[in-house]
């Protein structure tokens, strides 16, 4: 074993921790400079090699999983820039969800229980969820909120939260309809993934998808059995509901007969192409049929850019900025697809901003977990977007498209932030009606 | 005798701790065990865990932690970004290692007289990037330049893929200031070209944090050239690509860069970086040369005819700068893309006359089969720097040791054929023991002497560069015997 004569204490080896991820990490510090909270802090620990080493270190019971081993891995973004960055190909997502895995959701008991009350109750139940979105939404409008915040009777916590949160919208994506037919010439028969968020926050672009994979020949399946994809479980250590989540939307699609599963939230479909990793070393069948369903995958980009655009688009005279959600470009490696669709429509101009592959601060719920360093990443990212000039800012998925129209709402910058489908909507709207 | 017997032993941990903490804020001086181990690794395969990191962010800061330091007896190891691969930024006798990662400030930048004055812990890369849309850039580019720091590369004299044509650290770094062992700061050199002390500066650079701490560099700036011209020459054997490297430099068209990946290299970086490099090929060479415009295209005439008399079955271009760039992320990748092949690699940075590579690389490779091992070669051919890249898997019982009696056996070779020990990353605690191969007892006393006057208790940076009465076969990584079967069930 280790001969080392520092003072560490033992702890007992976490035998299911040492994935072999970990084997590839030669540490080498080529992901130093990519790292967010690295560049913010200059310490090791926040460093995706430093918290590599560490999670080796726990697995090997050479320190125990204790409060600080649990602050190193939830100051972690999960943004995934390093994967990029890596030489040797280390899959970081993989190991630091793994390591979540073994300390669970983080925080105060409290925050904790909260935490794990939502990943395990309302984001598998569609219904619970909607039905907690309407009161949210009903406690948003009657003034209870105002009031509330005036009074200062939220505690410090639940206050920020509450500040961070978008007012819920009139519409809440639950079509009547389970398929939608194409137009024209029928190319494939497609699956939406309508997910937790997007169908709460984001009903219209929901819409626009489907709108505009009908131009496209596509025949749309919203199949009803579908649930959350289980990102956000996944990212905060609860494996077990993830799981539960993942056989019900491999259920609802493979049994849907769909050509390919889409998917128009870039931390969905990171987490559903990697289902295969969840079911590792389980049941022969979970392990087959994740994987056909994760082959299925595909981000509402890279699905049209390989069926081909079809026209005829209208213009859209926009100066348009795109930000790289951070499970798209360092999650599935999409980064050339948006940008040739943002370039397919007319009167786009499309202007690169420092850093657009760089994370906004949202990651999920780490802007509620880690407001401080959020806020530091955030501010960072809407500078570099304010230089563009742009009047547009695309960012296709949820959590940057709301984290970024906080920050351009708290900069008084007079900026759309808006899903790339929308944009593709609007061409073909002006189009039909110039 | 074991590396226990002379660790350092600090009288009151805790009481050092409470005085950093009472000077940089208690945020800024690392004791947690976890905290710690995260900074007992660099970039290469020793392990050794410190007493104590502490963060300066200014040169009083440094003072401070020096004083203190020098109450308790307490050594101090500076660190950059911790890409070093001789173990030169980890602490073999424990101590205070001292992270200069937040002093990153780039303080001036003076293009009129070519030179920027930055701090330690301001990335290579970074430099160049400040400057670069006025057309000027930062010279010394080693393959880490990404990630590693100017503070790094003057402890080390680093070089790079483009030595070649601009010299290493050394010919770059016009002044220094540092924080002696006493706590006093002294300002070396300036930001001519020739200062009329004592050249302190050129002692500074490459003595690898045992002299003092290093807290602002004064870098030379350099004008880019009009144009680039970037090529690949695909050849069938190393044996051809060096014999073109010998003809090149012969020819004198001056390449800036010449640099030579073998086949297992490709195999390793391709998939990472996906330049397009052919998986068959015994050789391939990265050629470059700069100039004005109208010049490059004879230059690149005469290369393409030298790899072509070489047998080259192929002349690549990089036509636009994204290309470029993958053919340089391919070279700059490859240490790092070791991890694809095994868990863990070792390395030399041997250097051979230039005339001698094509037998050295024989003899590695008759070394490599003779143990049984696997090597991928990557080098500076163009300076006659050898980098063989050994991936090993610690956690297979004997293959450390099998491992680095092979490495010692090719470093010997490469000495033997009047060659010596490093070209760039340094000595550390990696190679010291081998000092004694290549100078006499009277060559490291002159330098012993040189480093008492700096530091006469020797606290900074000890056990490294001299030889010690302990190797660092100690602090090898070790890892645990791999299981049969470890899954993500959770």
């Amino acid at each position: 074993m280790v001969t080392q004569t520092g003072a560490v204490p033992a702890a007992a080896p976490i035998p299911r921790l040492l994935i072999p991820e970990l084997d590839k990490c030669i540490q080498c510090g080529f992901c130093l400079p990519h790292c967010p909270t690295y560049r913010l802090l200059g310490v090791e620990t926040e460093s995706p090699r430093g918290r590599i080493h560490l999670i080796e270190a726990a697995a090997q019971g050479r320190i125990p999983i204790d409060r600080r081993f649990e602050e190193h891995m939830y100051v972690c973004l999960g943004c995934r820039a390093c994967e990029t960055a890596c030489p040797a190909g280390v899959r970081f997502g993989t190991i630091i969800e793994a390591a979540r895995a073994e300390i669970g959701p983080t925080g105060s008991a409290p925050a904790r229980r909260m935490t794990l009350l939502a990943l395990r109750h309302l984001l598998p139940h569609p219904g619970r969820l909607r039905a907690g979105a309407r009161l949210l939404r009903l406690y948003q409008r009657s003034g209870a909120g105002r009031l509330a915040r005036a009074l200062h009777l939220l505690p410090r916590r639940l206050a920020a939260m509450d500040a961070l949160l978008p007012p819920i919208p009139d519409r809440l994506f639950a079509p009547a309809q389970e398929v939608f037919p194409a137009i024209g010439p029928r190319r494939a028969r497609v699956g939406l993934l309508s997910g937790c968020v997007m169908s709460i926050l984001f009903a219209g672009v929901h819409e626009a998808t489907i709108r505009v994979l009908q131009r496209n020949g596509c025949e749309v399946v919203v199949p009803r059995g579908q649930t959350c994809c289980g990102a956000l479980n996944v990212h905060n250590g609860e494996r077990e509901a993830a799981r539960a989540m993942a056989r019900r939307n491999i259920d609802a699609f493979l049994g849907a007969g769909v050509d390919a599963v889409v998917i128009n939230a870039a931390g969905c479909g990171a987490a559903s192409k990697e289902y295969p990793i969840l079911f590792r070393g389980g049941a022969a069948r979970d392990a087959e049929r994740a994987a056909r369903y994760a082959a299925l995958c595909r981000d509402v980009t890279e699905f049209l850019d390989e069926l081909g655009l079809r026209g005829p688009l209208g213009e859209v005279r926009a100066r348009v900025t795109y930000q790289d959600p951070c499970h798209l470009a360092h999650g599935q490696h999409i980064r050339r697809q948006p940008r040739e669709l943002l370039r397919a429509i007319p009167g786009v101009e499309l202007v690169e901003m420092e850093g657009a592959d760089r994370c906004c601060g949202s990651a999920g719920i780490y802007n509620l977990v880690q407001p401080h360093y959020a806020r530091q990443l955030l501010e960072e990212k809407v500078t570099a977007v304010a230089r563009t000039g742009a009047a547009v800012l695309v960012a296709p998925n949820p959590g940057c498209m709301l984290q970024l129209a906080a920050g351009v709402r708290a900069h008084g910058l007079r900026m759309e932030v808006c899903h790339l489908v929308d944009l593709l909507d609007r061409a073909y709207a002006a189009h039909a009606a110039p | 005798m074991e590396l226990a017997d002379v660790r350092r032993h600090i009288r009151d941990r805790d009481a050092l701790a409470r005085a950093l903490r009472d000077v940089l804020g208690p945020g800024r001086v690392f004791a947690h065990p976890a905290d710690l181990l995260a900074y007992e690794y660099d970039g290469s395969v020793l392990q050794a865990v410190p007493d104590l990191v502490v963060f300066p962010q200014s040169t009083e800061d440094v003072v401070a932690i020096v004083r203190v330091a020098s109450r308790f007896g307490a050594p101090l190891v500076p660190r950059g970004s911790g890409t070093g691969l001789s173990g030169g930024a980890i602490a073999p006798v424990g101590g205070i290692v001292v992270s200069m990662s937040q002093m990153r400030r780039i303080l001036s930048i003076d293009l009129e007289n070519r030179c920027a004055v930055v701090e330690p812990g301001v990335v290579n890369l970074d430099v160049t990037r400040a400057v670069e849309r006025d057309g000027y850039f930062y010279a010394p580019d080693p393959s880490s330049q990404s990630a590693c720091s100017i503070g790094g590369n003057v402890a080390n004299n680093s070089g790079g893929v483009h030595t070649l044509a601009y010299g290493v650290t050394t010919n770059h770094v016009l002044g220094l200031e540092m924080v002696l062992p006493d706590g006093t700061v002294v300002q070396l050199g300036g930001r001519g070209p020739d200062d009329p002390a004592l050249d302190l500066v050129g002692l500074v650079v490459g003595s690898e944090g045992t002299l003092g701490i290093v807290t602002k560099v004064t870098v030379r700036l350099m004008r880019r050239r009009e144009a680039v011209r970037t090529m690949l020459g695909i050849f069938p054997s190393i044996e051809d690509a060096s014999q073109a490297v010998a003809d090149i430099i012969a020819s004198g068209i001056g390449p800036t860069s010449l640099e030579m990946l073998d086949q297992l290299t490709v195999e390793a970086v391709e998939p990472a970086v996906h330049a397009g490099l052919p998986p068959d090929a015994g050789a391939v060479l990265l050629i470059e040369v700069e100039g004005v415009r109208e010049m490059l295209d004879r230059s690149a005439q005469i290369v393409e005819d030298l790899c072509r008399r070489n047998r080259a079955r192929e002349i690549r271009v990089a036509r636009t700068e994204e290309e470029r760039a993958l053919y340089w992320a391919a070279r700059k990748g490859a240490f790092g893309a070791m991890g694809r092949l095994a868990p863990n690699y070792y390395l030399h940075d041997a250097v051979v006359p230039r005339s001698r590579l094509p037998q050295i690389m024989r003899q590695v490779m008759e070394i490599a089969d003779r143990y049984g091992i696997r090597v991928a070669n990557v080098f500076h051919a163009g300076d006659g720097n050898l980098h063989p890249l050994i991936p090993y898997d610690a956690a297979t019982p004997g293959e450390t040791e099998r491992v680095m009696r092979a490495s010692e056996e090719m470093l010997a070779a490469c000495v033997a054929v009047g060659g010596t020990l490093s070209g760039e990353h340094g000595i550390g605690f990696e190679k010291n023991n081998y000092m004694p191969w290549i100078f006499s007892e009277a060559d490291l006393e002159a330098q012993r002497r040189l480093k008492t006057a700096f530091d006469p208790e020797d606290r900074m940076n000890p056990f490294k560069v001299f030889p010690t009465p302990v190797s660092c076969g100690e602090l090898l990584t070790r890892r645990p015997p791999r299981l049969a079967a470890s899954g993500l069930w959770i």
